[in-house]
């Protein structure tokens, strides 16, 4: 899809709501629940919306038109010290594809100092890209890679991700396998995230570990640490995906009927913080995509002069009964 | 146009109980009991189900299974070659029989 084409379609109006479903704060009351913070352990930093994938799933509408919209220097510089004034345990590198931000190498050597562990979340695609650029860089300093991989089988990833990603995605797992990442004992870290290719939910996490580590040794010789599995959320070109292919209501419908109360102590929300790509502040990523700024209001992290306070209440909206919806998102 | 089967009556399964729950309870408990992780996964239940529905030819199984099988893992060309093992059967079922029509032609033939 051309870029004019990603342009139009953030352009389309889309329904806002589902009459039937409840808001999920009333959820939440109808269980004697509420949702607030703990001490922040990670700060998630997007880097931008430009991708060189177009994802049906995608809840941000990142893609290849998406060149503006990409954290510059001195951005940079406000999250980098924000990570020094706070010492996250984790610094969750995202995007887009980050590996397409020029300055992802210069954060990732101006961070390390401030955080025990750092991840990058990569489409595998645009690491293979930017190998030369970038493996250096990961692997002096212990990179956790946590790459999209939704499903085992090439024309539901095709079908998701675009033509060819398959087979360029087991090609760059093969050769992370070969710099040491994914194997015991190196201490290069390599994650995998299966999302469904469609408007269904994610099977048993345990139960499709085990089949991902056995399909991909068996058939591939590909070795991997963990696999995560998630949920698509309802927004960006998901949520337009839904609607045109009339499955909106009934995925809605599925989320809320899959409701765990259980879930909702160990949300990822609840112990993060999202910083966008001009620097400002979400709950998650998901909050990020719809534009919900931690606390209903716009802060900058220049301005924060330390992590977010525990007990604050998180910004919720009907996309929250993805990350509550079976087994939770951590 | 109106039909015998509505999708949405599927999720009213439940209310077949409402005049005979002891029964009800005792097929539910079963059916959650078959479907749980045994010596076979659940993943791999779920494709057997698919097969059968197709089978038996019931709507509200190939729905529901339909979606099981995808969120237990499975794709498009697993549950298609499941669909197809059923079809062999079915149609090995049939043409098993043709050598019972041989022995009985046989028998009436000079």
């Amino acid at each position: 899809m051309p870029p004019q084409a990603n342009i139009a379609e953030m352009q389309t109006s889309l329904p806002a709501k589902t009459p039937d479903i409840p808001p999920f704060k009333s959820t939440l009351d109808r269980h004697d629940l509420t949702l607030v913070r703990q001490a922040a352990a990670t700060m998630q930093i997007n880097l931008g919306f430009l991708c060189n994938q177009i994802c049906r799933h995608c809840h941000l509408n990142a893609g290849p038109g998406r060149k503006k919209e990409n954290m510059d220097r001195q951005t940079l510089k406000a999250v980098v010290a924000y990570a020094r004034r706070c010492r996250f345990e984790t610094i969750d590198i995202t995007g887009g594809a980050p590996e397409l931000n020029p300055l992802l190498p210069d954060l990732i050597q101006q961070i390390a100092p401030w955080t025990p562990r750092i991840m990058l979340r990569s489409n595998l695609s645009a690491l293979k890209e930017n190998m030369t650029r970038l493996m250096g860089v990961l692997k002096s300093h212990g990179v956790v890679i946590v790459a999209s991989f939704p499903s085992l089988n090439l024309s539901q990833m095709d079908a998701q991700r675009g033509e060819g990603i398959f087979d360029e995605s087991i090609a760059m797992l093969k050769a992370l396998n070969a710099r040491g990442y994914g194997h015991d004992g190196t201490g290069l870290e390599l994650n995998l995230v299966s999302n469904p290719t469609g408007a269904f939910m994610p099977p048993n996490q345990d139960q499709i570990e085990k089949r991902y580590h056995q399909i991909l040794g068996q058939n591939w010789g590909l070795a991997f640490n963990h696999l995560f599995n998630f949920a698509n959320a309802p927004l960006g070109r998901f949520k337009r995906w839904l609607i045109q292919t009339g499955n909106y209501d009934a995925y809605l419908k599925k989320l809320v009927a899959n409701f765990n109360p259980c879930a909702i102590e160990g949300l990822m929300c609840r112990s993060q913080v999202s910083v966008s790509w001009d620097g400002y502040l979400y709950d998650c990523d998901f909050n990020l995509a719809r534009g919900l700024y931690m606390c209903g209001r716009k802060i900058h992290v220049s301005e924060m002069a330390g992590p977010p306070e525990p007990g604050n209440p998180i910004m919720t909206a009907e996309h929250c009964y993805t990350c509550a919806a079976g087994s939770g998102f951590t | 146009m109106e039909t015998y089967y509505k999708p949405e009556d599927l999720p009213k399964f439940e209310e077949i109980g409402k005049e005979a729950p002891d029964l009800a309870r005792k097929f539910f408990e079963y059916y959650n009991a078959v479907f749980s992780d045994g010596e076979l996964s659940e993943r791999e239940k779920a494709l057997i189900a698919l097969a059968v529905a197709h089978a038996v030819q019931c709507p509200y199984c190939i729905d529901a299974y339909t979606q099981a099988c995808l969120e237990k893992g499975s794709n498009l060309a697993e549950m298609t070659e499941a669909v197809h093992v059923v079809s062999a059967i079915r149609g090995g079922a049939s043409l098993v029989h043709g050598v019972q029509m041989r022995n009985v032609a046989e028998k009436l033939s000079m």
